[in-house]
């Protein structure tokens, strides 16, 4: 067991998490409290230990080290326990016209036949400016499935994101429901740009998986997704 | 409509805002006839609750009548006159099924917050931060309730909108401390505070068996409240030495159970009230955990200390080895309503508690400011300022 931390990040890697997490947790600081802020924050103070010491933990987390090999693309893993039984969860997941109900990014998702699918998904064109959106779609393949235990699927070739993911669905004990075990992984395109995307990309896209989980959790036992957005507040801007 | 919304440290205001809308599946509006201030806002005034943002309409103790409903809202109807429960559940989850609704994993809307500070996230509760789900609150004349089914109670008939209204919170979270408390036949229970919440329990002390209740706090308007509405035995602790005086009181063995009504902001005496303010202001610790501290001491060997005062953070100089050598059972956590409401509008129906004395002043929404300082600053013997939208 190693006790120090290694140098996993590539030199580029290295200066570019120090100039965009200072600019991030800068950026963090300076805006209202929220947990989006917050969370820059955080991450932007992240990037800059990142980079000053080229040691990254998700790096070290998913065995990744770019420090001294090519990128592979990255994959985050993510799990939630649902209160319903195994059949009705996977059958929900399965209806992959269901998948946008829970995907925050996911527009819409046809089923071509039992096997391939057509996606269109709007995502930031930035991590700073979440509200501007661009389109982007791709075909994808079931490649494995399971009944009631597993689904897998990727990308076709030539997709303009490159992605693959598996579910996994396995009894809770003591009758607490379903463990829904969630495995995607991407792979941006190589180059300078891909692995800035990646190492920025990355936790982003950790907390959005997680965020699509709880969501898919939250419909299936409320049947609904609380929120608070549209509601009234004395905000002079009308922000809910 | 009107709404009083939270500006600031000890500032509120009452603001024009849109009125709400349903926005999901099982919502229902709610015409609000009656909501209270209650205890747990002060630590929203005095800004120890950090996921306040000016703007958020705040208030959680409330009845009103049903105007509108969503689709999935099957069990109430419009005119339906309803006491709303200040937690919110989902019904669904693990925990619900428990009934421990407070605990729900789905019905706060802006999970991150408690995510992060206390490792899982909790219920949403009305008004109460985004911490708990940046819910708007019910100090103004319309509130949209999400799972209205689930935290939406019919009042029986005969029972007054006033007799209702604290059914909502103070009346159920008092039950519950004391029910946390396990009290068996017999036994002495302390309840440390005399406000709202503390008068509630003590009724429920003995409602579940109590043989002596004993109330403790500052206030001697308040201890006379104790004394005559909830027949309770009264100490003040600007007078006397609570510990000393506890210990006389039940010969030297200590009470069985000890219930902290106070919570975050205790006050005290001497050295510890100055330590325990110079670490607050400095931020080395949230809270101010005087009346726990003063609880453990309190309690006899093998008793039950039950905590329904509201903390939030990190306590300093918790004195762990009493608790664990006397072999303490701690119990604690914000009330599960939906658990307790249906036995409690019960009572109330059969007049063996009426908590509308706590209602010490009806104020309009436009008097936000003064209800609160009233309440906060203790004047006019005010138990609870309670806002009448209509009137």
């Amino acid at each position: 067991m190693e006790t120090k931390h290694k140098t996993n990040v590539t030199t580029t890697g290295r200066v570019i998490s120090v100039l965009g997490g200072a600019a991030l947790a800068y950026y963090g600081w300076n805006r209202k409290a929220s947990p989006l802020s917050k969370s820059l924050t955080t991450f932007g103070a992240y990037l800059i230990f990142r980079g000053a010491s080229g040691y990254c933990a998700f790096n070290d987390a998913l065995h990744i080290d770019k420090g001294h090999s090519d990128n592979k693309g990255f994959e985050v893993k993510s799990s939630v326990t649902i209160l319903k039984p195994r059949e009705e969860v996977y059958q929900f997941w399965r209806q992959l016209e269901n998948l946008p109900k829970f995907m925050d990014y996911l527009e819409e998702v046809r089923e071509a036949d039992g096997k391939r699918s057509h996606w269109v998904a709007k995502i930031p064109k930035n991590i700073i400016n979440k509200e501007a959106l661009s389109t982007v779609e791709w075909d994808a393949e079931i490649i494995h499935q399971e009944e009631n235990s597993r689904i897998a699927w990727r990308s076709l070739p030539a997709s303009e994101i490159e992605n693959s993911g598996e579910v996994r669905f396995t009894d809770a004990p003591a009758n607490r429901g379903t463990v829904v075990q969630a495995t995607i992984s991407y792979h941006p395109p190589l180059g300078l740009a891909g692995e800035l995307a990646a190492g920025l990309l990355n936790p982003a896209f950790r907390e959005l998986v997680k965020q699509d989980l709880r969501r898919f959790k939250r419909l299936l036992e409320a049947g609904e997704i609380p929120t608070i957005i549209g509601q009234p507040s004395g905000r002079k801007n009308g922000k809910y | 409509m009107k709404a009083i919304c939270w500006e600031g440290i000890n500032k509120v205001s009452t603001e024009r805002v849109p009125d709400p809308t349903i926005l999901n599946p099982r919502d229902a509006i709610v015409r609000v006839l009656l909501s209270s201030v209650c205890g747990s806002d002060l630590h929203l005034l005095g800004g120890y609750i950090p996921a306040m943002r000016e703007g958020d309409i705040i208030g959680h103790e409330f009845m009103g009548e049903i105007i509108e409903v969503g689709p999935e809202v099957k069990k109430l109807k419009k005119g339906d006159r309803v006491v709303v429960c200040s937690v919110l559940s989902c019904g669904g989850c693990e925990f619900c099924q428990r009934e421990e609704y407070s605990l729900c994993d789905n019905s706060n809307a802006e999970p991150e917050w408690t995510e992060k500070a206390y490792g899982y996230p909790v219920a949403g509760i009305f008004g109460y931060s985004h911490a708990l789900g940046g819910y708007a609150g019910s100090h103004a004349e319309y509130t949209r309730i999400p799972f209205a089914e689930n935290t939406c109670f019919k009042i029986p008939e005969g029972v007054s909108n006033e007799s209702a209204l604290f059914t909502s919170d103070a009346f159920p979270t008092g039950y519950m401390a004391a029910d946390f408390a396990g009290i068996q036949p017999g036994d002495t229970v302390v309840v440390w505070g005399c406000g709202g919440v503390g008068l509630m329990a003590m009724h429920s002390a003995w409602l579940l068996g109590a043989g002596r209740v004993i109330a403790i706090d500052q206030y001697p308007y308040r201890l006379e409240q104790a004394r005559t509405r909830a027949n309770a035995e009264v100490l003040n602790f600007r007078e006397v030495d609570v510990l000393q005086a506890l210990k006389e009181m039940t010969g030297g063995r200590g009470p069985d159970r000890c219930i902290d009504c106070v919570g975050m902001e205790a006050d005290s005496t001497g050295i510890e009230k100055l330590y325990d303010y110079a670490k607050q202001y400095a931020r080395l610790q949230n809270d101010r955990p005087a009346v726990l501290r003063q609880a453990i001491m309190a309690c006899r060997k093998g008793g039950t200390v039950s905590v329904i005062g509201v903390y939030g953070g990190f306590i300093d100089k918790f004195p762990m080895g009493a608790a664990m050598n006397k072999g303490l059972t701690f119990r604690m956590g914000q009330q599960f309503g939906q658990k307790y409401i249906p036995t409690l509008l019960d009572i109330v129906a059969r007049g063996e508690v009426d908590p509308a004395y706590l209602l010490t002043h009806k104020l309009s929404l436009d008097m936000g400011q003064e209800g609160y300082m009233m309440f906060k600053e203790k004047t006019d013997k005010n138990m609870r300022s309670v806002f009448a939208p209509a009137g």
